[in-house]
């Protein structure tokens, strides 16, 4: 099967299953309305709704190729950094820092995805980001509450920036007789890490009793975590077709994916719980912020990267490469 | 001197004197009147020009911020209204009338210091001519009539006013500063106009006081519950009603400042 073809099945299988939640969502308000206002009921069909935005979007972007996708990724980044930023405890002092943040260290991560310099994006963030803005912030000379401050911070560009750059990057990735392809492993990556997140939503509402963490997240409950995880996992099976990987490769894979987004979840329920918000923010209705719908791409992304060498390599017996490895320049790579 | 403003200026001058938020009317510019028959572009043309910069400046204002007007209390209506807010950014007016919807916006004008506003023709045509704020003079040299002069006459005209009653931006850790008593002689001067609190939440994180690089933080503006001054309710005892209705808007923020 082609590209053309693959992403066709995919994207009509998407639309199938959003029109079948749309469906489902009216006969409920239909039932409900007659009872009174249903806030899970209005809530649910705010998210439907939401949902067919995100996937023209997401769509429109991956039409564009790898300028759309890396693009959408960079305006995530800037919708979630800005959401997390808003919340954390910084001063005045951080101003330089902050613009740094936001106006240096974002766009030069993202260049690097684009021109595909694997060796310096995989540490820009976690090593030269993490030694330099410290620096500025301590020029300002406010040193009340300063590694709190800088922590709390270099988080937010971890989380933000650095996890989700790593979702355009899968598209920098030298797969074996699968040229050309990789932007399918990247909607396959969204694809399943999202059901998963839906799927636990339906599962937890339908069966949901005992829950997993009641002080993070009163909607998080065991039945939702296994039956979410557990479909997730079987839709990402039945999709090995568009990934380079065997059924079984696909199964595994789809299983790290869903359980490391329920943590990114979980992880990121415990910083709202401690601010005090509900949601990060308001930017897609229903849903709450853009970090409310990416928690869970954050987490798997990255771990998207090594599970392959971990899982896939010795399955499969190939081995993966990036473009570029070196850390000084693209082109001098091994 | 008789009128809404009777009972105001009736009083001897020592306690106006204490009063006086050291703002007051001056004349309308004749500059502008000249410009405008210099202009070769018609008058109807450069309303035009205007009303476009200045929605240009809220969407701007929106984009940076990604702010949100959360209506608590009340409604938007057309009616009469002066919105008081916390003020610690040049910016708060902007971001109040970027969340108003456009109808409100156009009958809208903030009150502002003409010291600030009639200096450079960019600050003076952004204040006169795009906001088309009540300007008044902080000059204590020059106070002759009442500053709430001129916002009553603005009211009478039908706007609604945005006003500072913190009277500067607010710079200190505090929350919110002691209020001027403007609001109040406003209030009395034109009783039936509602004073709505407004809790502009963040902008001071997005332009601190001194920074020109605005950061792209999330804002929010809290509209509460309108207030009228009681029958017989004194200045102190409404200032402090209307401070208490302002700064329980704000939200508790476990994290803002230590």
């Amino acid at each position: 099967m082609s590209l053309d073809v693959q992403a066709i099945l995919l994207l009509s299988g998407v639309v199938g299953a959003l029109a079948l939640a749309s469906l489902v969502g009216f006969a409920l308000h239909r039932r409900s309305v007659a009872a009174g206002p249903h806030p899970v009921v209005d809530n649910l069909n705010a998210r439907i709704k939401a949902w067919w935005i995100m996937v023209a979007v997401i769509t429109a972007a991956f039409a564009l190729g790898r300028a759309g996708v890396t693009g959408l990724f960079a305006f995530a980044s800037f919708a979630a950094l800005r959401e997390f930023l808003t919340l954390t405890r910084t001063h005045r002092g951080d101003h330089y820092a902050l613009a740094g943040v936001f106006f240096v260290v974002l766009p030069i991560q993202y260049w690097l995805v684009w021109i595909e310099w694997y060796g310096l994006y995989s540490i820009f963030i976690p090593v030269y980001a993490f030694l330099l803005l410290p620096v500025v912030a301590a020029l300002r000379g406010d040193t009340s509450r300063f590694l709190e401050r800088v922590a709390e911070v270099q988080w937010a560009l971890m989380i933000c920036v650095f996890c989700l750059s790593h979702v355009p990057a899968l598209i920098n990735l030298e797969i074996p007789g699968y040229d050309g392809r990789n932007i399918l492993l990247v909607a396959y990556l969204i694809l399943v890490v999202q059901a998963s997140d839906v799927l636990q939503y339906v599962w937890g509402k339908l069966l949901g009793r005992h829950k997993v963490a009641p002080r993070l997240s009163p909607s998080k409950t065991w039945e939702g975590l296994v039956g979410g995880v557990g479909s997730a996992t079987l839709l990402g099976t039945a999709l090995w077709w568009v990934t380079p990987f065997t059924p079984l490769q696909a199964t595994a894979l789809a299983a790290v994916i869903a359980v490391m987004g329920f943590c990114g979840g979980l992880v990121m329920s415990a910083i709202k719980r401690d601010r005090g918000v509900k949601d990060w923010g308001h930017m897609i209705e229903g849903h709450g912020g853009i970090l409310d719908r990416s928690d869970s791409v954050v987490f798997s992304a990255p771990i998207f990267f090594p599970s392959r060498a971990v899982l896939v390599d010795p399955l499969s017996g190939t081995s993966f490469r990036w473009k570029h490895g070196g850390l000084w320049a693209p082109g001098f790579s091994s | 001197m008789a009128g809404p403003l009777h009972h105001v200026l009736a009083r001897p001058p020592s306690d106006l004197q204490g009063d006086l938020r050291d703002l007051r009317e001056t004349a309308p510019t004749k500059g502008d009147i000249a410009q405008a028959g210099r202009c070769p572009v018609s008058r109807e043309r450069r309303n035009m020009i205007e009303a476009t910069l200045a929605t240009g400046i809220a969407l701007f204002a929106r984009a940076v911020t990604g702010v949100r007007g959360n209506w608590v209390g009340c409604a938007p209506e057309l009616s009469r209204r002066v919105y008081f807010a916390n003020h610690t950014s040049h910016g708060d007016f902007v971001l109040i009338w970027s969340v108003l919807p456009p109808a409100v916006r156009r009958t809208t004008r903030p009150v502002a210091a003409a010291d600030y506003w009639r200096v450079g023709r960019i600050r003076r045509f952004c204040g006169e001519r795009l906001f088309r704020a009540v300007l008044i003079d902080r000059n204590p040299a020059k106070i002759g009539a009442h500053p709430v002069h001129a916002m009553a006459e603005a009211l009478r005209e039908g706007t609604s006013l945005i006003l500072f009653p913190e009277g500067t931006r607010n710079t200190t850790g505090a929350p919110l500063l002691p209020f001027k008593a403007g609001l109040y002689h406003l209030a009395r001067a034109e009783p039936t106009v509602e004073c709505v609190p407004v809790w502009i939440d963040n902008l001071n994180r997005v332009m601190p006081k001194g920074e020109v690089l605005p950061l792209p933080l999330l804002c929010s503006v809290s509209f509460g519950e309108p207030l009228k001054p009681r029958e017989g309710e004194g200045k102190q005892a409404f200032l402090a009603r209307a401070r208490a209705a302002l700064l329980s808007l704000a939200p508790s923020h476990p994290w803002t400042l230590a």
